[in-house]
């Protein structure tokens, strides 16, 4: 394999592990986080304004790590750096 | 595909590029400018008020009410900087039921230097509210060996704000991009109503946020008097 088929798996590859490992912690914590914010919701639903204000940063903030890994993935499909530097060099030979 | 909306040229000139990102943003800045301005030239003190008065007045008492449940009582001085980072996000993300539209958040740029606002806002508010010496000490609270993770924490989160934005926002618009080419004609309207809540949530958290960050830079303050009641009522409950 030359080196731009190697970098292209790689990132394909990668990509996708990236995307999959990166949405796995951050599923388990959303869920078991909404699955606690019902639970309090029947108990107590005088308080859903600030149950569900608190709730939703919440989810956001556990959400950005499942983004950070998007965007890691993003930039290895669409932006990746190593692969332009191996098409600039192919096109300089 | 484009990753972000600064690759979008639009009018270039030697040096000067014009691209996307730069003239949604200008456009934004002047429908709000212009609306705000035209709304605002009649006001009105009596019950008899135009709609566009009202809707604005609607906006503008629940910032400051979110303000003030986050621990800022005097809501009103922080108003112009908080919610015109929260009314830029929601135009943003708004205005993508147009099409041909891209939002300027979708770009690193655009949210790294809001995110970078933030930055400086933090330390500004905190030194005019405690003085220099007195905030400075707050870095190395509780003690002195916290003082380079509260730096660290201090740079992190900046990039936290920043990223975080750009993701959703491109998330969405990579998202509509690559569903296009699978199944064009249903399924991506309701990705964009999905993308309208999204973008919702995130001016939101962009704002909530950035007035924690404040709040926390600043002395701590008495709680607003209702819940104080509250409290006292809760305690004197406790003893029976």
């Amino acid at each position: 394999m030359d080196s731009m088929t190697t970098i292209a798996v790689a990132s394909i590859v990668m990509a996708g592990l990236t995307t999959g490992f990166g949405t796995l912690g951050p599923a388990l914590a959303e869920g078991r986080a909404v699955a606690t914010a019902l639970a309090s919701l029947a108990q107590q639903p005088d308080a859903s304004a600030t149950i569900t204000r608190t709730l939703f940063v919440g989810l956001a903030m556990v959400e950005s790590t499942a983004i950070y890994c998007f965007v890691v993935s993003m930039i290895l499909i669409f932006a990746n750096p190593f692969w332009n530097h191996v098409i600039a060099q192919n096109l300089g030979r | 595909m484009h990753l972000s909306p600064d690759e979008i040229v639009l009018w270039r000139s030697g040096y000067i590029t014009l691209n996307a990102t730069i003239a949604f943003t200008w456009g934004l800045m002047l429908v709000m400018v212009v609306g705000s301005r035209l709304v605002t030239r009649r006001l009105s003190i009596g019950l008899e008020r135009a709609r566009w008065q009202n809707l604005l007045e609607i906006i503008v008492i629940a910032i400051e009410n979110q303000i003030r449940e986050v621990g800022i009582p005097e809501a009103r001085k922080f108003l112009g900087y908080l919610a015109t980072i929260f009314l830029f996000l929601a135009m943003a993300a708004l205005c993508t039921i147009f099409p041909g539209y891209v939002p300027p958040t979708a770009s690193l740029s655009t949210t790294v230097a809001l995110a970078l606002s933030v930055f400086v806002a933090v330390p500004f508010f905190g030194i005019r509210d405690r003085g220099v010496i007195d905030y400075l000490r707050t870095y190395a609270q509780p003690t002195a060996i916290m003082l380079p993770f509260n730096i660290i924490s201090e740079v992190s989160r900046t990039l936290a704000l920043a990223v975080r934005l750009f993701g959703n926002m491109m998330s969405g618009a990579m998202i509509l991009g690559i569903l296009l080419s699978i199944t064009p004609f249903v399924f991506p309207i309701a990705m964009i109503a999905l993308g309208l809540l999204t973008g919702m949530v995130q001016a939101y958290i962009f704002f909530i946020l950035a007035t924690v960050y404040i709040a926390s830079a600043m002395r701590v303050r008495k709680p607003p008097p209702a819940t104080e009641a509250a409290n006292g009522a809760q305690q004197g409950q406790q003893p029976r």
